[in-house]
């Protein structure tokens, strides 16, 4: 199982370095993203069948990496989750860019680094020890640097670049300090020796805060988040679509191993840290979402939104843990897990969509879209399929994991702690909000690109997108509803995953009479998805049918009725600013909403004019000063730049005094 | 022979819920036109209508795509499988365990999404500013409605509907300030999500703050029917989903005879007339308010559903 892992991830190593000596030709791109399906379809089928079989954990060491260590490898359940995780997006996003991929003017600036990019999120997944673990997800940083400088000519892009290497390498810093922490004295990195090392609970503390910093950074937790709406839309879309869908799954999966696996009992007051950054990221990120007039970001700040959400169950699962609850930490636990694949299924199928639409009309401002519908009538029915998953709605997956993450937090009385039993209800009033904040977003987010009459002349002429796409499109859409459907089948088979992050799983929802979910028994708590799509569509066909039976089946077009002043011209539509405006109000401090209106002085005929804009509070209370620190620093240290050798010498041997007599006291 | 049974009761109570909706919508009515001193139409008024906007064609307009013909039917089927898994005259129905509180919340979010999506497929402007404000109101009336679904599953111990009505009939219930909470809160909630005054007005055309009519302005004929059945099966909804929960009497425990049902209906009837008849006079005493107001206005409901919530952590017993 592991091996034919590895040889997976060697042959999408090698391919990544086939494709930068390949010829620049028109079949170069179709032949690497064809074999990145095929290779990421095998990863997928390795973390299916580990799942399916409740197989043994089984480790592999390579003598490769550190002299003498050698690079340790394992698949066990949590990591064949996530290979299926990254498997299914990866296959998905790769096929989607055989047909994508076609548009590009500079395939030689993905291709080498495309690959390489799937290889190493599948290394950091397999990866048993820390030097394995950290060096991929370096080279997983690096190569999507790569990958979202593609268009590099653009101004924003170098920018996006730019922040992005920051933080990556900030992020990559952090969970060096966690590491180094957890390896201890001992000095050991392989995870065996890590999850064998016992540890005090501050010390559990320690790391978990720098894991939330560093994975957090790489997964878009506020207020590590400020890289991500700007990189994540720059990357051509099939990229866009692997980094946020998968890319911030494997920064999870680097959370979920080190904090529930290697880590060891934790303290609960840890868990309200984690608790309270998922449910304020989750809720600012999707405030942003609805105010942001870029369709591609509006995505990426959802990503936002639903990392969020992930670890505000991830924070409940600690809580119940510190408890001693496992069976409530594995329902948790679970509604995180879950929500972790469904956000992968309809955030690339979105993604794919903005790519879809950026391709038949070149734009990715919502403001200059509309109509599509007309024009694009297979990818507006996938997009409608994506918007009703994401907003949470029955019978569509992504209210399961939703559904389920309310069932844990109204299990939280049991919890001991008074703080906790106050936080975890509010914390749930948030996600709730969150949950009909994200409907606002994507009604907005569909109704501006697909419904209406285009608001600029290529969305009038845009055409439908290539059958690669939409094949890749309708495989995700399909997943969606059957991961809705059939929620029960999703719960059994993320079970191993559950049992090793939280040391229970969930009882079987198999032998449940159509399909209904049962998460805890004695609570007696039901819904089946099945049921619920089966009696919409039975109730729905059903009118339908009755009313054109005996009633009437006449239609007459005419022209819209609009209160009987209707205006032909587009811009009276409501558009993307307008359609946010009554929530920026509601929300205005949080997103730092301003309105100005230009009036033109009396006398003058020009037209007034209308402004709206927000601010990221992050970047003003925290970075903004933090960059000034680092300028007046680094200014100050100028100086030292035209020292004479005398003093250059003076100050080395002052450091090493320095140094020493540390070094004399920590002893 | 058993499972005949209760797929019949699970039938009846579908059917109720429909043939009831447009009577008590006609009763609301009748009852504001009467405290005004007008005479107003007969209760069966909305039948009528619903038979007659059925029987006539439907006008499209130009630009409207197939979502926007399709949305009606799933409005109206999205509306009343919710009603019809809120027990009305009995709990533990055959399929009442399909969806608890929480997804009959979010069905009627998806029938929200839907009537929205439609709001903004013809592309004038009307349609477009009722969409962003029922959304607007949705994004606070949905988290208002969850809270009030966390108090009352906290006391009830699920957040199955049957299992709940069946602990707030039993004495355990006892007078909890959580519960009067999370009522004032579901009340509010229920004005905003059926477009009642002081939140929306039902009767009012070609205004500018109107938001439930502003998205379906441009419906006619049978899609129209749809959405005012769906509009009438909503009201019903949310008066039974009162009723069960806070006046859950009259309602038949699981497995009870024709006697119990039979009580039961009587009960449920009752309880239809009064809530619409109580809605009326809020209406007709209360003024509609500014758009903007809305979000303080739902905001306390959501403060009260929080607040009930809060209490019962603080003592399961408040």
């Amino acid at each position: 199982m592991i091996g034919a892992g590895l040889t997976i991830v060697g042959l999408l190593l090698v391919l990544s370095l086939a494709a930068a000596v390949l010829p620049n030709g028109p079949k170069t791109p179709v032949l690497v993203y064809g074999a990145s399906t095929a290779l990421c379809s095998g990863l997928a089928a390795i973390g299916f069948s580990a799942l399916a079989a409740s197989a043994d954990p089984v480790g592999l060491i390579l003598p490769i990496g550190l002299p003498w260590l050698g690079a340790h490898f394992r698949i066990d359940g949590l990591s064949a989750f996530f290979l299926l995780l990254l498997g299914i997006g990866g296959a998905a996003a790769s096929l989607y860019a055989i047909g994508y991929g076609r548009h590009e003017h500079e395939p030689h600036r993905t291709l080498p680094f495309y690959p390489g990019f799937l290889g190493a999120m599948a290394v950091v997944i397999l990866s048993d020890d820390a030097f394995t673990f950290l060096l991929s997800w370096e080279v997983m940083s690096l190569l999507s640097w790569a990958l979202v400088l593609t268009h590099h000519r653009a101004e924003d892009t170098r920018q996006a670049g730019y922040l992005y290497l920051v933080m990556a390498g900030f992020g990559t810093m952090v969970l060096l300090l966690a590491f180094g922490l957890m390896a201890g004295s001992g000095g050991s990195y392989d995870f065996a020796a890590i999850r064998e090392t016992g540890r005090n609970e501050m010390l559990a503390a320690a790391v978990l805060m720098l894991m939330l910093l560093g994975a957090g950074s790489k997964a878009g937790l506020m207020p590590m988040h400020v890289w991500l709406p700007v990189a994540h839309p720059a990357a051509p879309s099939h990229v866009s679509a692997l980094m946020s869908g998968v890319m911030t799954k494997v920064a999870i999966y680097g959370f979920v191993r080190v904090v529930f696996d290697l880590l060891g009992p934790l303290p609960w007051w840890a868990s309200p840290v984690v608790i309270v950054a998922g449910a304020l990221t989750a809720v600012i990120g999707i405030l942003f979402a609805i105010n942001d007039g870029d369709g591609k970001r509006v995505l990426a700040w959802s990503t936002i939104e639903n990392v969020g959400i992930i670890f505000a169950g991830l924070g409940l699962a600690v809580a119940f843990r510190a408890n001693a609850m496992p069976g409530l930490a594995a329902l948790a636990m679970t509604a995180a897990l879950i929500h972790a694949m469904n956000h992968m299924l309809f955030k690339s199928l979105l993604f794919m969509v903005a790519g879809a639409v950026l391709n038949a009309t070149g734009r990715r401002d919502l403001d200059a879209l509309g109509g599509l519908i007309h024009r694009m009538p297979v990818t507006a029915a996938l997009a409608l399929v994506g918007v009703t998953a994401i907003s949470a709605l029955p019978p569509l997956n992504g209210f399961v994991s939703e559904w389920l993450m309310f069932q844990s937090v109204l299990q939280s009385p049991q919890l001991a702690q008074p703080g906790l039993q106050f936080l975890v209800p509010a914390a749930g009033g948030v996600l709730a909000l969150t949950a009909a904040l994200a409907a606002t977003a994507f009604v907005r987010f569909f109704g501006v690109i697909f419904l209406g009459r285009a608001r600029s002349d290529p969305a009038a002429a845009a055409s439908e997108v290539d059958r690669w796409s939409l094949g890749a499109m309708a495989g995700l859409a399909a997943l969606c509803i059957l991961a809705g459907v059939l929620p029960g089948l999703l719960i059994d088979f993320v079970g191993p995953a559950v049992e090793i992050a939280s040391g229970d799983r969930l009882v079987s929802q198999a032998s449940n009479a159509w399909f209904t979910l049962v998460p805890l028994p004695q609570i007696d708590s039901s819904y089946s998805g099945f049921l619920v799509m089966a009696f919409v569509a039975i109730v729905g066909g059903g009118a339908a049918w009755t009313v054109h039976r005996i009633a009437s089946r006449g239609v007459r077009r005419g022209p819209a009725w609009d209160c009987g002043f209707p205006n032909a011209d587009p811009i009276t539509q409501y558009g993307a600013g307008s359609f946010a405006q009554p929530i920026r109000r509601s929300f205005g401090p949080v997103v730092a909403a301003r309105e100005t209106v230009f009036m033109p002085p009396p006398g003058d005929p020009s037209a007034a004019r209308h402004a709206a804009s927000t601010t990221d509070l992050a970047w003003r209370h925290l970075y903004t000063p933090l960059i000034a620190l680092v300028g007046a620093l680094a200014t100050r240290a100028n100086s030292l730049q035209f020292l004479t050798i005398r003093r250059y010498l003076s100050l080395v041997f002052g450091t090493l005094i320095l140094l020493l007599v540390g070094l004399a006291t920590w002893n | 022979m058993e499972l005949i049974g209760n797929l019949l009761l699970q039938g009846v109570q579908m059917f109720l819920v429909l043939v009831l909706a447009p009577g008590l919508t006609g009763l609301v009515r009748k009852a504001k036109a009467r405290l005004t001193r007008r005479r107003g139409a007969s209760v069966l008024q909305p039948y009528r209508d619903l038979w007659r906007l059925m029987q006539k064609e439907v006008i499209l307009a130009d630009n409207a795509s197939w979502l926007f013909r399709v949305s009606p039917y799933m409005i109206v089927a999205a509306t009343w499988v919710a009603a019809s898994l809120v027990p009305t005259f009995a709990i533990g129905l055959e399929f009442s365990w399909t969806a608890d509180f929480i997804a009959i919340v979010a069905l009627l979010g998806s029938a929200r999404f839907f009537l929205a999506l439609a709001g903004m497929d013809v592309g004038t402007s009307f349609g477009g500013i009722g969409s962003s404000r029922e959304m607007m109101i949705g994004a606070f009336a949905e988290p208002a409605m969850l809270l009030v679904v966390f108090t009352v599953s906290l006391v009830a111990g699920s957040t199955q509907l049957s299992n709940v009505v069946a602990f707030m009939q039993s004495d355990a219930v006892g007078v909890r300030v959580s519960l009067a909470m999370a009522l004032v809160a579901l009340v509010i909630v229920a004005l905003a999500e059926n477009a009642r005054i002081p939140v929306d007005n039902p009767a009012t055309h070609l205004e500018l703050t109107m938001v439930h009519e502003a998205m379906v302005l441009e419906y006619s004929g049978r899609h129209l029917a749809m959405i005012e059945l769906a509009a009438s099966l909503k009201l019903l909804l949310y008066v039974a989903l009162i009723g069960a929960i806070f006046l859950p009497f009259g309602i038949g425990p699981a497995g009870t005879g024709f006697a119990g049902l039979a009580a039961g209906l009587v009960f449920f009837l009752v309880k239809l007339v009064g809530g619409g008849l109580l809605l009326a006079v809020l209406e007709t005493s209360v003024a509609k308010m500014r758009v903007f107001r809305v979000a303080e206005f739902l905001g306390a409901a959501l403060m009260l559903g929080l607040l009930g919530t809060l209490l019962l952590f603080v003592s399961r017993s408040l």
